[in-house]
């Protein structure tokens, strides 16, 4: 579904990503995994072009995301992305937030995407705070309306980025649920984490990138298991 | 007992007063230059800022697609070339230079002074709405792309009705100035409110009221927008929900 083919980022002469290739596949939950600095957050932000890449080819669904003449708009639709900070619509109601997008670009109409929005509140247990303000909200339910607003779009894949970072510990777990439940579903999942337990428990593959490059990838069983790499023996033995 | 003189006296003083008012105002029907001189002030005023607002507007915003839009930059360059321009340039030499030399053949200099100021406005409108933009978080931009929206389409229901708030007071600010910085119009032959004291003073031979009149125009005039500025500013932040 994503092809991440020497992938590069450079900040102002400081190299970030220094060549990543890789590929995601249909029903892939990707985690990444790696200390702070490692470039974790640039990869998935180069996915959809959040960050443009310096250097490589981001091929999704076949259309190369780095081609100035691809529509990027058009392709963003069918990634939905879940930030550390939500980044909610603070001007927004819960279900404004939710149908703003579908009935802007997908041109739904209004009762029909309220109905889907109610249905994926629902699942994630926040029916009643479809009339809420995001300020109103606790930062996990915040979270799980983030959640919700990137499934409104029916995205093909989902890119979380430390989506449990900037939440109080007693609220990762109802996010993690959420997360888990949709990977159970069988969606694409590309999951940059901290959460060692998620990644070992929920992900199909682990990649462990350090210093802007993928050191290893595996299945969780190799990845924690059977460290390979001194660098990743030693990364986990400071988070395990 | 020996307050009782002193109201006589005061009310003696008052009557002249009174008398010296008319003297002033209504013979020659000298307040009607008055009336003229309000209307004028008030109309160049609003007719600034609505131009103000839509070059700084307009501005704001090509300037902001401008970092993304490689396209955009020669546009943003004379942008920022209109703001330094003007910005350099005192508001009286402005006006000047439009009735006297780019609109040389205007008979009435009114429409002209609406064009002069609001040019001038402009340039200071385009730096707070760009300042305005600028204070809304740049994840609320992202998270509006990330759902495939466009930059203007983002621009125009995420990132503007935010930054709307912190844009608003500072135009009613703007405004403020705008009003008082009217009163130079007169330079070229504007009858507005300070245009027209100054001649009721050189036709009466009387100062103190003409002047004070305008004085407390303007005063009233800003006080008035000053409430409503704050009223405005409350409901900015009751109405904010973050």
């Amino acid at each position: 579904m994503i092809s991440v083919k020497n992938l590069q980022k450079d900040f102002g002469g400081v190299k970030v990503l220094k060549g990543l290739s890789t590929e995601i596949e249909k029903g892939d939950v990707i985690c990444v995994i790696g200390p702070s600095g490692s470039g974790k957050s640039t990869f998935l932000r180069c996915l959809n072009m959040l960050e443009k890449p310096t250097g490589g080819k981001i091929i999704f669904e076949g259309d190369d995301l780095t081609d100035k003449k691809v529509d990027l708009d058009r392709h963003r639709q069918k990634m939905g992305m879940v930030f550390q900070q939500f980044n909610l619509f603070p001007h927004m109601t819960v279900m404004k937030n939710l149908i703003v997008a579908p009935m802007m670009l997908k041109k739904i109409p209004e009762e029909q995407a309220k109905a889907k929005a109610m249905e994926l509140l629902g699942r994630v247990g926040l029916v009643d705070r479809a009339d809420s303000y995001p300020n109103q909200l606790s930062g996990g339910q915040k979270q799980r309306v983030a959640i919700v607003r990137a499934l409104c779009m029916e995205p093909d894949v989902m890119l979380f980025d430390e989506p449990t970072s900037a939440l109080d510990p007693e609220m990762v777990g109802e996010v993690l649920d959420v997360m888990k439940k949709l990977a159970a579903a069988g969606m694409t999942m590309v999951v940059v984490t901290h959460e060692m337990g998620f990644a070992r428990e929920v992900s199909n593959r682990v990649l462990f990138l350090d210093d802007g490059v993928i050191l290893e990838e595996g299945t969780p069983g190799e990845i924690f298991d059977h460290p390979r790499n001194e660098r990743l023996q030693s990364f986990l033995a400071k988070v395990l | 007992m020996i307050l009782t003189p002193f109201f006589l006296a005061a009310g003696g003083s008052l009557g002249k007063w009174i008398a010296k008012l008319h003297e002033t105002f209504i013979e020659n029907e000298r307040y009607k230059m008055m009336f003229e001189g309000f209307r004028n002030t008030l109309v160049i005023t609003l007719g600034a800022l609505v131009i103000g607002v839509t070059i700084g507007m307009l501005i704001a915003v090509v300037k902001y697609l401008a970092e993304d839009v490689p396209g955009l930059k020669p546009f943003a360059w004379v942008c920022d070339l209109y703001v330094k321009i003007i910005r350099g340039i005192p508001m009286v030499v402005l006006l000047l230079i439009f009735y006297y030399i780019i609109f040389a053949l205007a008979k009435d200099g009114v429409p002209v002074a609406i064009v002069a100021f609001g040019i001038n406005s402009g340039a200071y409108m385009a730096e707070l709405i760009r300042s305005g933009i600028n204070a809304v978080d740049a994840g609320q931009m992202e998270a509006g792309r990330s759902l495939g929206m466009s930059r203007i389409q983002a621009m125009r229901v995420v990132v503007f009705p935010q930054a709307i708030r912190y844009i608003l007071p500072a135009i009613g600010n703007e405004l403020i100035a705008l009003l008082k910085e009217t009163s130079v119009a007169g330079y070229v032959a504007v009858m507005d409110v300070t245009r027209a004291g100054n001649l009721i003073r050189n036709n009466s031979f009387d100062a103190v009221n003409p002047l004070m009149l305008v004085a407390i125009i303007y005063l009233v005039l800003v006080l008035l927008l000053t409430w409503l500025l704050g009223k405005l500013e409350r409901r900015l932040k009751t109405g904010d929900k973050r």
